[in-house]
């Protein structure tokens, strides 16, 4: 091959490569900007807090106020954190500092099988074990009447689906502490567990923000396992075992069926806009945090 | 010859089929300088770590024999093993400051002690951190994180740490390697005067080092002890053919 045909390939190689990393930059803002595009029939029509915060939900009247689903997103997401962050946090401290080596060996595929799971696969085992479980005695326990199909049978299933993901990230965090680290608690008179307490979880705590705020973004958008399980019903719930209707529940649930109507159209592209938005942001706040929790030590 | 402080006897130590340690007899005089000399992977640094049992977190540890600090079997002891550890200061190659301010690394072997609260903590830690030559450099900044201080510095923090959980020993492994030749020379001063009241037992590769500042050698080569000596004794008139080899400088 002589020079100028190496060349040539050179350069269009280069030029290639350039497109794509460009594409890859610009699909987020092309997806962002044809929501934006879609939802502005709706934006049109009704003012943004009416959007938000109205809790009145009659699309053949014109009226759409998107606060019930906004409510329910919020809890879902809540609920399941809230449960998954005690089993995530201990179960990684064990396989880290306590199991045996062949314990972790053997847990990674089994985690890394947990998180190959179809999401459909967990709303089945939520229909079938959570819903009835929530409605003969959890709910009762409470003194609440329920079906199951609740707010608190999305977030039990969300928990679950989450434990695979965030513990995964947790493990490699904690295997990032140095050993050093480790002896110099030791050698100072402190116990296994004060020295996981004052230097593990210190060292180690931007990335534990950043493995739950990575979380917390996965878990709003979760789709089809909680739209199973949460009874899709319009309202804002008074309690954690009635049924919610969460943003992505409600466009998985509505798009495709309420097209001749421009402004349901419209509103749905509002909600997946909403829902981008709010990723978004968790996503910078979680970075924001670690930037800073790293800067104090 | 003077007080023995810890002695070792008949030590072996085995990860997994592979034997680290063999045989190893050890007197670690009191209140003196021992350096632990010999090539890299000869199991120095395990012998350190077994002193202070660290070496347990290893879980395919075995060991055998005995390592006695005061008379007492510290591989047999009921007592608790973090009680036995806080004897034992540690330097490592690589300074390990705790992901905290400077003032709260040196509070923290304290505050396990049961030391609580701010005043009280307060004298300890100025009189650790003056000890291991830090105080002036730190005195305005106490509450900034550790990290922000040079290896240097942070090596000598990691001094006053472990100074300040009033140990006996302190076990340091090559304790300077990392740092720059100013801040070693620091270490070394450091120890010379440390000596009157702690006994030192040092893990080096350096023969000046070890020439500069031991009172009693040791010399390893692949997990047994080939050779002890006071240090004048043991460079001017070295006993074993592989030590004389050695200090010629023929392998490291």
């Amino acid at each position: 091959m002589n020079y100028k045909t190496r060349k040539l390939k050179d350069q269009l190689v280069s030029l290639w490569i350039r497109f794509m990393v460009l594409l890859v930059v610009a699909l987020p803002l092309i997806i962002a900007f044809s929501l934006l595009y879609k939802s502005w029939l709706i934006l049109g029509h009704s003012s943004l807090s009416e959007l938000l915060f109205s809790s009145v939900w009659r699309p053949l009247a014109g009226e759409f106020g998107f606060f019930p689903f906004i409510v329910s997103s919020v809890w879902v997401t809540f609920i399941g954190l809230i449960l998954t962050t005690p089993i995530c946090l201990f179960s990684a401290i064990f396989l880290t500092y306590y199991g045996s080596r062949h314990l972790l060996r053997f847990m990674q595929p089994v985690i890394d099988i947990l998180a190959g799971i179809p999401s459909v696969i967990y709303g089945v085992w939520g229909i079938l074990v959570i819903v009835p479980a929530i409605g003969k005695y959890l709910a009762p326990m409470f003194g609440y009447e329920s079906s199951g199909f609740s707010i608190m049978a999305g977030g039990i299933v969300l928990s679950v689906m989450l434990i695979p993901f965030i513990l995964n990230i947790l493990i490699e965090i904690f295997r990032t502490v140095h050993q050093d680290l480790f002896d110099a608690s030791l050698s100072l008179g402190a116990s296994k567990w004060q020295t996981i307490k004052h230097v593990v979880l210190r060292k180690s705590f931007a990335g534990i923000v950043s493995a739950f705020g990575l979380g917390l973004s996965r878990a709003f958008g979760e789709t089809i396992a909680v739209l199973m399980v949460v009874g899709n019903v319009v309202g804002v719930p008074e309690n954690l075992f009635q049924p919610g209707y969460p943003l992505p529940a409600l466009i998985a649930n509505n798009y495709g069926e309420m097209l001749s109507i421009p402004m349901f159209d419209s509103a749905l592209m509002f909600a997946a806009l909403l829902l981008m938005v709010v990723v978004v942001v968790f996503n910078i706040i979680s970075r924001r945090t670690i930037i800073y929790l790293e800067s104090k030590h | 010859m003077e007080d023995t402080k810890i002695s070792i006897q008949n030590l072996n130590l085995w990860f997994g089929k592979l034997k680290i340690l063999n045989e190893i007899n050890i007197e670690i005089p009191e209140k003196k300088v021992t350096v632990i000399l010999g090539p890299s992977g000869c199991g120095k640094t395990t012998l350190m770590r077994t002193m202070n049992r660290l070496v347990d977190l290893q879980g395919n540890a075995k060991i055998s024999g005995k390592i006695m600090l005061d008379g007492e079997d510290i591989l047999n002891t009921k007592r608790d093993i973090t009680l036995v550890r806080q004897k034992m200061g540690l330097l490592s190659q690589r300074p390990t400051t705790l992901p905290m301010s400077i003032f709260n690394n040196v509070a923290y072997g304290l505050r396990l002690k049961g030391i609580r609260g701010r005043k009280k903590l307060w004298p300890h830690v100025e009189k650790h951190l003056i000890e291991a030559n830090l105080w002036d450099e730190v005195k305005d900044r106490l509450n900034d994180p550790a990290s922000r201080l040079s290896i240097g510095q942070q090596q000598r923090l990691c001094l006053a740490r472990g100074l300040a959980v009033s140990p006996e020993i302190i076990l340091a492994d090559e304790p300077t390697s990392s740092l720059d030749p100013i801040s070693a020379s620091v270490i070394e001063n450091q120890f010379f005067k440390l000596k009157e009241n702690y006994t030192i037992v040092l893990v080096t590769h350096i023969m000046r080092q070890a020439k500069r500042i031991a009172d009693y050698v040791v010399f390893m080569y692949l997990g047994d002890v080939i050779e002890q000596a006071p240090v004048d004794e043991f460079f001017n008139n070295p006993q074993h053919k592989m030590t004389r080899e050695y200090l010629r400088g023929a392998f490291y």
